[in-house]
């Protein structure tokens, strides 16, 4: 017991990085204490009712879209067996490839009145353009359909994860007992997936509050689209700040229900038997129902926003290649590798701490660095460069009285800054993936290796980074990802010279120049494509081997993602 | 614990060394720029400033409202010199932060008329665009439109086209209205508008001309650039919309046509200020001004058409020569009149 009171390195970079990550956070809400400048009465009289319903009434739509299409595709794949059932099992993950803001770009394009779609449909039926109105896309209905094709794969790989892992022994007793699939899946399969199912739905709605590229292309007034508009249009900083301390408060919520929804749930399972889960032969039309099912799906969520951007790419008549496309390249990767390296790193350090000093205080600094995943990138970045520009003047100030010398602006502007912008943001969905991770290594293994007398460094080393190979692969991908699409923060923050594909996107599509915006976005859906299909292969290696070790749906913390989401087994 | 002091040690040499790197750079030749630009050819533009004076650009091209932050917060130790927008009320919004350095040019001053520049040069205007209307000629006739505020006139209603009412170029217009004609009669055009509406405010001012083109919209307001890059689009569809699609340059009896500026103004902290007004002084000469013409159709400051054809033939309008910086001054107050009319 002494151990654990006893300064350690690895509490030490778990409190630092917590102090580090969640100040951004805690700056926005800072302004809660602020006096703003009146124009709450405004907001509260005009707009902010409308915020409020649209972000719920988004919120509503999306939860439910991702739930019925991220359940139903997971059953199946997991269940049944159909033609082209191998494929989708991992095609189904290809939309995280694709940048919601791309997504809207390409629907827009395709479905508006004057696009492909309606006008192809009155060419055929020699319509006039007052007789045919399809709903407008760009619309809240359609932002509700570009976040479902966008983020079910969210819930789609958590739950896909636990009914291969935790369900699979219970479920042939089920089919023992004569259940069929139907049966199967409500009474046994949800019940006992529902932990699973929020965790994968509190991460896709994050996604969606945090959204601002899509929402403001639409013309969809969020929550968020209010926090911009507050802050440029109206020029008060403090009441935006304070609607964002206000998105938290969604956020919290989201995070309480999700902790509360698995309240019960065990974690890690002291047997290891490795079972393969029997799948039932689908017989008949329901063979290609199935197939329709996860078809749809693929087709929505990457087959046609890939193919839109494809011709918007050929209708541009003459072709050049972009002078600086390769830099656009480099400049994505480079930050994208150097951010999931530093957070999958701090993530390996900071659930070692978690588990081996089970203290409060650790618990809640696991929390906050994670709290950052639900705030508008921009704000983020604000909440980054108010105290890293105020570290530098301050030192600067510092250093000239005491050495006459000036050190500039040290962070403030530079690639690490942007880095460091991206950890607040993300950090939380690597911390998700380690921590449920271990969260299936039985803690009986650590009391081991330490009665043999391994210290934390050691354990660490020897223990937990072997066993957790797999799961840090998963969440240095994921955010690899996520870094990629990332665009408000790398436009505020980002250094002098220095564009990104995303930034190249967004500077095209603002301009109203999508077509030239479809290279750098469909770039951007090539790029991400590899570390999915590396992510698709550990989905598939572990269907093979089965649960090696009961997962939680989630971790000590949000359980937000989890390798539980990909069913990635540490060998 | 040695060990903590080596390392504390070792950062601490790095960051002095950093440091004077970082002082070291005032004395090169160069300037750095914020720019809410974010045309990929300006890359042209600043080649075209190295090769006349050796001095190099370094930019970031963003978010005019994430940069000037950005600028708020890196206060004296800004490496910025020079802030580019593409509206003036964020450049208003720069001085009123106090951000902004007076800068003294005869070039400056006698190249640019003086609606388009602070009385004091704290800001210059570049280029300028129009925001003017446009119409479906089969839906709606015309001759019947003459002014911005005949499009709260209800014989418009369910035909009227426009993006929403965040977007900057909207709230410039509304509050160059409110000082035309007041807070409550521009309210009260705005309510008409919306009453107008074809629909709800989507997409951008492309977005409009094309609902134009197929018959969604009958009356329709978009920047100037935006319909001659359509005119000089080589596309079918882009060359169909620009036949079935009628220009009105607005106010033409009265105050003139509503226009905005792509402006430029040198910071407070600039590093390098000098070499910030060389740099404005260039995008004043003759080649950086044909060069807005040509490549993004944006009217030069100096006069003229730039050697534009497709601005040519859009034609000569006269413009509203208020001083653009009342567009800062009543943006606040335009956007809750947009929020209380229910312009989305």
């Amino acid at each position: 017991m002494a151990r654990r009171l006893r300064f350690s390195p690895l509490r030490m970079v778990t409190l630092v990085s917590a102090a580090l990550f969640a100040l951004p956070v805690l700056t926005v809400v800072w302004h809660i204490f602020l006096p703003s400048d009146g124009n709450w009465a405004h907001l509260a009289a005009t707009v902010l009712p409308r915020y409020v319903t649209n972000s719920l009434v988004l919120m509503l739509g999306v939860g439910a879209g991702v739930l019925v299409v991220g359940v139903a595709t997971a059953w199946l794949v997991t269940a049944c067996r159909f033609p082209g059932r191998r494929i989708f099992e991992w095609a189904l993950i290809l939309p995280l490839a694709v940048p919601t803001y791309v997504m809207a770009y390409a629907y827009t394009d395709f479905f508006q009145f004057s696009g492909p779609l309606q006008s192809g449909l009155r060419g055929l039926t020699g319509w006039g353009p007052q007789d045919l109105h399809l709903p407008e896309i760009r619309s809240l209905g359609g932002a509700i359909l570009v976040f479902i094709a966008a983020l079910f794969p969210y819930v789609y790989l958590v739950v896909r994860a636990a009914f291969l892992q935790r369900s699979a022994g219970i479920l042939e007793t089920g089919r023992t007992l004569g259940l069929g699939p139907g049966q199967l899946f409500r009474r046994l399969a949800v019940p006992l997936a529902r932990p699973a199912m929020v965790a994968g739905l509190a991460l896709a709605l994050m996604e969606t509050l945090a959204d601002y590229g899509a929402v403001s292309y639409f013309g969809v007034q969020t929550f968020t689209t209010g926090i911009y508009r507050t802050w440029f249009s109206l020029g008060d900083r403090v009441a935006a700040s304070q609607l964002s301390a206000g998105l938290l408060g969604f956020v919290v919520l989201l995070l309480l229900l999700e902790r509360w929804s698995r309240r019960r749930a065990r974690y890690h399972r002291a047997d290891a038997g490795a079972r393969r889960p029997a799948r039932f032969d689908l017989q008949g039309w329901h063979r290609y129902g199935a197939a329709v099912v996860c078809g749809l799906p693929v087709l929505m969520g990457f087959v046609l926003p890939a193919l839109v951007l494809l011709s918007m790419l050929l209708s541009l008549g003459e072709f050049n290649w972009p002078s600086h496309y390769g830099d656009w390249i480099s400049n994505t990767l480079l930050l994208g590798l150097v951010t999931a390296t530093v957070a999958t790193g701090l993530a390996l350090l900071i659930g070692s701490a978690l588990r081996l000093g089970r203290s409060r205080v650790l618990a809640v600094a696991g929390r906050l660095a994670g709290l950052g995943y639900a705030i508008p990138g921009s704000i983020i970045a604000v909440g980054v460069l108010i105290p890293f520009a105020a570290f530098d003047n301050g030192l600067d100030s510092w250093m000239r009285e005491v050495f006459g010398l000036s050190t500039g602006l040290l962070l403030t502007g530079t690639a690490a800054g942007l880095v460091f912008a991206y950890l607040v943001r993300f950090l939380s969905v690597s911390l998700q993936t380690v921590n449920s991770g271990f969260e299936r290594l039985s803690p009986s293994l650590d009391a081991a290796a330490q009665s043999l007398g391994a210290g934390e460094g050691r354990l660490l080393r020897r223990l937990h980074l072997p066993l957790l190979k797999g799961t840090l692969l998963t969440a240095f991908l994921l955010v690899f990802v996520d870094v990629m699409k990332e665009l408000p923060a790398t436009l505020i923050m980002r250094p002098f010279n220095f564009d990104t594909l995303a930034v190249t996107a967004h500077n095209f599509a603002i301009d109203e120049r999508l077509a030239e915006a479809a290279l750098p976005s469909l770039t951007i859906v090539a790029v991400g494509l590899l570390p999915v299909i590396i992510l698709a292969r550990l989905i598939a290696t572990s269907s093979t081997v089965a649960a090696a070790g009961e997962a939680g749906p989630g971790g000590p913390g949000f359980g937000l993602a989890g390798p539980q989401a990909m069913g990635y087994q540490g060998k | 614990m040695r060990y903590w002091l080596v390392i504390s040690a070792l950062v601490g040499i790095g960051v002095l060394a950093l440091g004077s790197a970082a002082r070291a750079a005032e004395r090169e030749r160069v300037v750095n720029i914020y720019s809410a630009r974010h045309y990929q050819t300006d890359e042209q533009l600043y080649a075209g400033f190295t090769k006349a004076t050796g001095i190099e650009v370094k930019w970031i091209e963003g978010d005019q409202d994430g940069l000037l932050e950005r600028i708020r917060n890196e206060g004296r130790n800004s490496p910025a010199d020079l802030f580019i927008t593409v509206d003036a009320g964020r450049l208003w919004r720069a001085d009123q932060s106090g951000l902004l350095a007076e800068v003294r040019s005869q070039v400056l001053e006698a190249r640019i008329p003086a609606s388009l520049r602070h009385p004091q040069g704290r800001w210059y205007g570049l280029a300028t665009r129009a925001r003017i209307i446009f119409y479906n000629r089969q839906l709606v006739d015309g001759e019947q439109i003459k002014t911005y505020e005949d499009l709260a006139d209800p014989r418009w209603q369910g035909l009227v086209c426009i993006r929403s009412s965040s977007n900057i170029y909207n709230l410039s217009l509304l509050a160059s209205l409110i000082a035309h004609h007041g807070a409550a009669a521009a309210e009260a055009w705005a309510a008409g508008v919306v009453a107008n509406f074809a629909r709800d405010p989507v997409g951008g001012d492309t977005d409009q001309l094309r609902g134009l083109a197929s018959g969604e919209c009958g009356i329709a307001l978009a920047n100037t650039y935006y319909f001659a890059r359509l005119m000089r689009s080589k596309a079918e569809r882009d060359q169909a919309l620009v036949k079935a699609v009628g220009v009105i340059f607005p106010n033409q009896n009265g105050r003139g046509a509503h226009v905005n500026i792509s402006g430029a103004a040198v910071l407070r902290t600039a590093p390098h200020p000098e070499n910030a007004r060389a740099f404005l002084e260039y995008l004043t000469s003759r080649e950086a001004q044909v060069y807005f013409a040509t490549v993004n159709n944006e009217y030069p400051v100096v006069g003229g058409f730039g050697g534009n054809k497709t601005l040519r033939k859009l034609g000569a309008f006269k413009a509203d020569t208020i001083n653009i910086a009342v567009f800062g001054e009543n943006q606040a107050e335009a956007q809750r009149i947009f929020d209380r009319v229910g312009w989305k």
